[in-house]
Parts: C-alpha cells; sequence; structure tokens
C-alpha cells in the first residue's frame, strides 16, 4: 500500500513538473526571443539564440528608445501606488462608516457599491471619460479619483464584511476614554482593518498596474503606461519591430515577477480572502 | 458613538462617494439615457427611442456574431479552467514535495497584464503555425482556440489557489470517516470534496465566467478580431462601434447596456444555481 502511494506520488510529481515546464516556458521563449535580431524572431520563435542570431541588449535600447519606457514605468508605478493608496484609506473609512452608522441611505449606499461591481466597464467607459476630460481628471493625478471610484465596490464590500466583525466594544471602549470618531477610526479600527487592508490593496494593484482601457481613453494621449505603451508600439499599424517588441514584452513580465516573488504570501493570502468575502 | 459619527459623513463618506459619482453613478445613468438618443459628443443628443436598439442588430451580423462567440468562448473556458484548477488543487493537497514551488509557478501568469499577454501567445501560436504555413489570422479557429489556451495559462492559477483553500477546510474526520467505511478514492471524491468545495465552485465559475464574457485586452491584442471581425468578442465589438465610427456612439451605448443585462443575468442565475448547491458543513 505504502509502495504504491509513492509510486502514485511520484507520478504526480512527474506530471506537475512537466505542467510547470509548461507553464514557465512562454515567458522563456519572450526572454529568448529579445535577445534576438528583429529578423531572426517570427520565422524561429522557438530556436535559441546562436552566434548570427544573437545581438545582447540591443533590442531592449531601441524598445527603450521608442516607447519611453521609464516614462511609462514611472507613470503607471505612480498612479498604482497612490490609486492603491487612496482606494485603502478613503473606502475603509466609509465602510466603516455605512455600518456603523444604520440608515436607509447608508444601506442605499451599500447596495450602490455592491452593484457597481457587476457592471461592466463598456457601460461607462464613453460616459466617464468625456466627464473626467470636463472635470479636468485627464492627468496622472486625476486619474486617481477616478481608480477611487472604480475601486470602491469590491474595497467598500469586503471592508464592511470586515468591520462587521469587530466588536461594537472595542470602539466604546475608545469612546469612554474620550477618543471622537476620528481618532477612534485612525487609532482603534484601521490598525484591526489591515489584514483587509493588505487584501484590497493587492486585489487593487494587481488590476490597475495591468489596466489598460481606462487609462488608454482618460489620460492616454498625453501619459502612457506600460499596457498603453506596448500597444502603441504593437498595435500600430506598419512595419513592426518584433526585437523592441520581445524586449518591451520582457521589461513589462519583469517587474511583476520581482513584486510577485516577494510578497507572494500576501498575493496568495489576498486572492483566498478576496474570494470568500466574494 | 452612532450618534456622534453620524455627523462625521463629509469626512467619511464624502471622498469615496465624490469619485464613486464621477466614475460611476453619473456615467452609468447617463450612459443607459444616452442610448435612447443619437449624439457625438454627449452634448448634442437628440432623442431616438429604441433605434439605436434595433440597429444594434439589424445595421450588421457582427453583434449578433460577437454574441454568438462570447458565449461559446465563455462556455469552453469556465469549463476547462476550472476543471484543470480542480484537478491541480487535487493534486497539491496531498502533501506531495515541492507542492509550494508548484503553486507559486501555476499562479504567476495571472499578474501578467492582458495586453502583454495577448502577444505573448501570438508570437508563440505563429510560431506553431508557421510550418503550416499559416498564420493566427488566417481563421478563426485558431484566435478561438488561442483565446482559450491564453485564458487557461491567465486563471488556472487563480482558481486552483481558491479551490486549495476549499479542500484544506474539509476535516479530516469526514474523509477519515468514508476510508473507514469503505469508500474508493473516487467516491470520497464524488460525495465528499466535491459537495464540501461547493462554495469555491460558486467563486470560481462565478470569476471565470464574468471575466471570460467580459474579456477584452487579451482579444485586442491577441487577434484584434481578425480575421474580419469573425474572433470579435462582444466587448471588443462594443469599442469598435463607439471609437471605430463617428454617429454610432448611441449605437455603441445600446450594446452597453444590452451587454450589462446579459451579464448580469448569467451571473446572477449562475450564483443562484451553485449557491443552491452548496451544503452546509
Amino acid at each position: 500500500m505504502e509502495k504504491q502511494k509513492n509510486g502514485v506520488n511520484f507520478l504526480i510529481l512527474l506530471f506537475l513538473s512537466a505542467l510547470s515546464v509548461l507553464f514557465l516556458a512562454p515567458i522563456f521563449i519572450i526572454l529568448m526571443n529579445s535577445l534576438k535580431g528583429r529578423f531572426y524572431i517570427s520565422d524561429a520563435p522557438f530556436r535559441l539564440p546562436d552566434r548570427e542570431t544573437f545581438v545582447g541588449l540591443e533590442n531592449y535600447l531601441s524598445g527603450v528608445a521608442k516607447t519611453g519606457f521609464p516614462s511609462a514605468f514611472g507613470y503607471s508605478l505612480f498612479i498604482t501606488v497612490f490609486s492603491v493608496a487612496a482606494i485603502v484609506l478613503f473606502t475603509a473609512m466609509t465602510a466603516w462608516y455605512i455600518t456603523r452608522v444604520k440608515s436607509p441611505v447608508t444601506s442605499f449606499l451599500y447596495y450602490c457599491f455592491v452593484f457597481s461591481m457587476i457592471v461592466p466597464f463598456q457601460m461607462v467607459m464613453f460616459t466617464m471619460s468625456k466627464l473626467a476630460n470636463l472635470l479636468r481628471l485627464d492627468n496622472a493625478v486625476g486619474i486617481i479619483a477616478i481608480y477611487l471610484g472604480f475601486g470602491a465596490g469590491l474595497s467598500v464590500f469586503m471592508f464592511s464584511g470586515f468591520v462587521k466583525s469587530i466588536p461594537l466594544e472595542v470602539e466604546e471602549a475608545a469612546t469612554i476614554d474620550g477618543c471622537g470618531p476620528v481618532q477612534t477610526f485612525f487609532w482603534v479600527v484601521f490598525p484591526i482593518l489591515k489584514p483587509t487592508a493588505v487584501t484590497v490593496a493587492i486585489l487593487n494593484a494587481m488590476w490597475i498596474w495591468n489596466d489598460y482601457l481606462l487609462p488608454l481613453l482618460v489620460i492616454g494621449s498625453k501619459y502612457r503606461t506600460i499596457p498603453v505603451a506596448v500597444q502603441y508600439l504593437i498595435g500600430g499599424y506598419g512595419s513592426k519591430d518584433m526585437g523592441a517588441m520581445m524586449a518591451m514584452l520582457m521589461l513589462s513580465i519583469i517587474p511583476i515577477i520581482v513584486f510577485y516573488l516577494s510578497c507572494q504570501k500576501y498575493i496568495i493570502k489576498g486572492v483566498i480572502s478576496g474570494a470568500v468575502k466574494g | 458613538m452612532q450618534q456622534a459619527l453620524k455627523k462625521y459623513f463629509a469626512f467619511f463618506v464624502l471622498p469615496t462617494l465624490t469619485a464613486f459619482c464621477i466614475s460611476f453613478v453619473i456615467p452609468f445613468v447617463s450612459g443607459a439615457a444616452l442610448s435612447f438618443t443619437e449624439f457625438t459628443t454627449v452634448t448634442n443628443a437628440r432623442f431616438v427611442g429604441l433605434s439605436n436598439y434595433a440597429k444594434a442588430f439589424s445595421e450588421s451580423a457582427e453583434f449578433l456574431n460577437s454574441l454568438w462567440f462570447t458565449i461559446k468562448f465563455t462556455v469552453v473556458s469556465v469549463i476547462a479552467v476550472n476543471a484543470i484548477a480542480f484537478l491541480l488543487a487535487l493534486l497539491l493537497t496531498r502533501g506531495i514535495k515541492g507542492t509550494n514551488l508548484f503553486r507559486t509557478v501555476f499562479f504567476m501568469p495571472n499578474l501578467i497584464g492582458g495586453i502583454v499577454l495577448g502577444y505573448i501567445w501570438q508570437l508563440i501560436i505563429n510560431g506553431v503555425l508557421y510550418p503550416r504555413g499559416v498564420t493566427l489570422l488566417a481563421d478563426a479557429k485558431y484566435g478561438f482556440w488561442g483565446m482559450v489556451v491564453l485564458m487557461n495559462w491567465q486563471m488556472a492559477g487563480y482558481m486552483m489557489i481558491i479551490y486549495i483553500a476549499g479542500i484544506q477546510n474539509i476535516s479530516g474526520e469526514l474523509t477519515e470517516a468514508a476510508s473507514i467505511d469503505g469508500a474508493t478514492p473516487f467516491q470520497t471524491l464524488w460525495k465528499i470534496t466535491v459537495p464540501m468545495v461547493m462554495p469555491s465552485i460558486t467563486i470560481c465559475t462565478f470569476l471565470t465566467l464574468t471575466n471570460s464574457f467580459k474579456m477584452f485586452d487579451q482579444n485586442l491584442a491577441l487577434t484584434g478580431g481578425a480575421p474580419s471581425e469573425q474572433t470579435t468578442m462582444l466587448a471588443l465589438n462594443i469599442y469598435k462601434t463607439f471609437y471605430g465610427r463617428t454617429g454610432y456612439e448611441g449605437v455603441g451605448q445600446a450594446k452597453a447596456v444590452i451587454f450589462f443585462l446579459l451579464l448580469a443575468a448569467v451571473a446572477l442565475s449562475q450564483l443562484w444555481l451553485t449557491r443552491s448547491r452548496e451544503v452546509e458543513s
């Protein structure tokens, strides 16, 4: 019995290893092709670079020059970090208020936030981008307000679920000690919300960093985030520089892998608790 | 406390609510209203009744084709992603060496954005088809299966994580009792594991269903709808209606309303269907 189990486990191990290689292969193929001359890519994407085709970092240099990658990286980072910070802070405050103050208004607001989660972006994209334009939110700072609005649905929902589980006594004790609502929130409630805050931050960072259509429509002509810059480089008409394309794909993937490997524990936890709440 | 807090509405709620109104409430309401009008810049809207809705279907077959394509894609990818993710979760909850490493690898593609994913697979699929002398854009079936493969690569790891959490929540007593009663591994899987992870199945089906139905970035990058709009999904079709032809903004908005209603109907009935199968542990 035990021997048979070991045999089965060995087969499973073999299967999973093969599958892992398959899962990693696409990224390896992009890396490999990013080091090859631009005319050697489309014909033979699965061939390793050799003496004839290897060009070193040439593609990276030309790709960076064509896309302005450093500035795209800067915009993506700026927008993601500050949008996530705004979402975590403001939606936690909102969730606490609408959970603790029971009134028809707050429960109506709660249902509005939940409702917004199921509405596809295409429903609001046109009018939203016109409104953002009208209100002068079409810049790298203004878009943070737009992201706060879009992130609000899921985030308020998740924070509310957690606030309900905090015993009221904790907050009452703070009031007796002379804390006003603002102090109670920042000194007592927000620290308790920290695990949910990490989850909310991770889930929002994942989609804002990779978001393409919203930044394209709102700020696309002036500020290009990484996905918009990649699409501009590749999606345009005319001859395509396959080398620069591979290099830019690789440069878009590297920050994500670094982030993932350094925060893996939180990301996995975030995904699980996000799913349980959803 | 509640009385004192009540006065702080402006401080606690207003920042989020303002942003929410700008990005969601006002665009949603005005978008719904504009679907009954003809306009190019929102301010010059003229009421035209239901004609945008009629045009959405009658103008060309593309909208209906994209709807049909989206449905086919959604059905195939929901089944494939969940089957693969569930299998991986079963294999990774047996205490095999290297479980954490495998989990890390399988989840990773999920963090890569849709545009980048699309171009990665464009290169690979074109490379596979190259010896046959065709490209990804030669036939709609390549685009379809390309997107299915892409979707599995992207989503299977995410769903696997959720299934693993669900399986680990099953109490050991249940499976032990089953094995004492002489249940075969298959019976244990079917009578214990599956019913017990029903909440995970609900959420994973919901996530894959809505994500497949709304897919845009991957579609735009992988095929852009080629050949001749045969691989255009609903979201891309709506985008092209808005920004591809002047004077069709109203039609685009009407299509968006239909898209929203369809998505809401499908997602809610799925939730209701799988929720009704959840059992109390």
